[in-house]
């Protein structure tokens, strides 16, 4: 299990980008996101970063997305990233 | 075949994922100048998900790692070596010493990760003056290594002069990193022309480096990508005389004569040579343009 200790960030709200910021909870996975295509998308960007949080072992976060159309491989790095920055190592 | 090799920056995804549209024989994923210290994480990651889950169908993929003289050329490796790009670029490179060290660290992530041995390739940037004195040792000292390339940026600096667009500075630079590249039969690749909004100053820039020998050149922006690819492909009069230079061969061959003139001109064996190496770039360059335009 890897433990959120401190808010992290990772990506840019640049075109194709996307914006990831981590934050410690307790307990759960609290997920907000906002994306310009957010009706066709929501979901699927939703289940990405879900996928990546539990590929890291993430279960405990507050996670803020702000997306800008970024492809699937774009979200999968923003979020490594900012978790790798916010674990604390 | 590579004639133009387009620098794109690591940690940019709006230009990444358009990589592969850009025209380019090959684009280079920079690692290093392009991405500040503090985003060189991110850009890593970025990097490799982007060789891993983007198709880049249409060009090669070569990534810029950072120079041995940082914390980052390893974890840059750890990244990317797994996933095989068809070269990485080691930066500032100096000495055969300098290639050895990557080449050592390679070898070992090939073992870890059941890749063949001398797998991953080498195309080391050349931009110090050390480098350019060592350039014939740089490009023997490893399997490894499948061309070089001149950074004019860099060296200038390093021989304190100012890069200028006519090239003066970089001249000896260049005629030498060609003759040690040739020597030891590996391609050679020219700086980029950096003055991004000088569509004609691009031709003469490339025509020259193409006179002196280079394979080809890169560039730092996509506008200047069709005018390298334009001078670094032969020209149709060129493919034409190539073929009259193979047919007269096949000819003579036929009538047992040893002396061969075309054109009142005696065809030599390096005529020959030139004109095999232009019929095999003009297929190359047509079996390319069937999977997309130019």
């Amino acid at each position: 299990m890897t433990k959120i200790v401190k808010k992290a960030y990772a990506g840019t709200i640049e075109s194709s980008d996307v914006y990831v910021e981590l934050e410690p909870k307790d307990v759960g996975l609290d997920i907000q996101i906002e994306s310009v295509v957010l009706n066709q998308f929501g979901d699927a960007i939703r289940e990405v970063v879900i996928e990546v949080l539990e590929q890291f072992g993430v279960q405990d976060a507050k996670v803020k997305i702000v997306d800008r159309g970024a492809l699937d491989c774009v979200i999968r790095a923003r979020v490594e990233a900012a978790i790798k920055r916010g674990e604390g190592k | 075949m590579r004639r133009s090799m387009l620098f794109l920056p690591g940690n940019t995804p709006n230009i990444i994922i358009n990589g592969d549209s850009l025209g380019a024989d090959a684009v280079i994923l920079d690692l290093e100048d392009a991405v500040s210290p503090s985003e060189k994480d991110a850009a890593r990651i970025l990097v490799r998900n982007a060789i891993k889950l983007m198709k880049f169908e249409n060009c090669e993929v070569i990534v810029r790692i950072n120079s041995l003289d940082t914390d980052y050329w390893k974890s840059d490796l750890d990244e990317i070596v797994p996933l095989k790009p068809d070269l990485i670029m080691p930066t500032k490179t100096s000495s055969a010493a300098d290639v050895q060290i990557i080449d050592s660290y390679i070898t070992e992530l090939e073992r870890k990760f059941s890749i063949g041995p001398n797998t991953v390739k080498l195309i080391p940037l050349i931009e110090t003056a050390l480098g350019v004195e060592n350039a014939f040792r740089i490009a023997t000292v490893s399997k490894r290594i499948s061309a070089l390339f001149l950074g004019g940026e860099d060296l200038t600096a390093d021989l304190r002069c100012k890069r200028t667009k006519d090239g003066n500075e970089i001249d000896y630079a260049r005629k030498r990193i060609v003759c040690a590249a040739r020597a030891a039969g590996v391609d050679v690749y020219d700086t980029p022309f950096t003055d991004v909004n000088d569509d004609e100053g691009i031709y003469a820039d490339a025509e020259y480096a193409k006179s002196l020998g280079f394979t080809g050149k890169s560039a730092v922006s996509p506008r200047h990508v069709a005018a390298i690819n334009e001078v670094f492909s032969p020209s149709q009069k060129d493919v034409d005389y190539a073929y009259e230079v193979m047919e007269a061969i096949r000819i003579a061959k036929e009538q047992g004569r040893g002396a061969i003139a075309l054109h009142g001109k005696m065809i030599d064996a390096p005529i020959v040579a030139r004109a095999q190496q232009t019929i095999a770039m003009a297929e190359e360059l047509l079996s390319m343009r069937g999977g997309r335009h130019e």
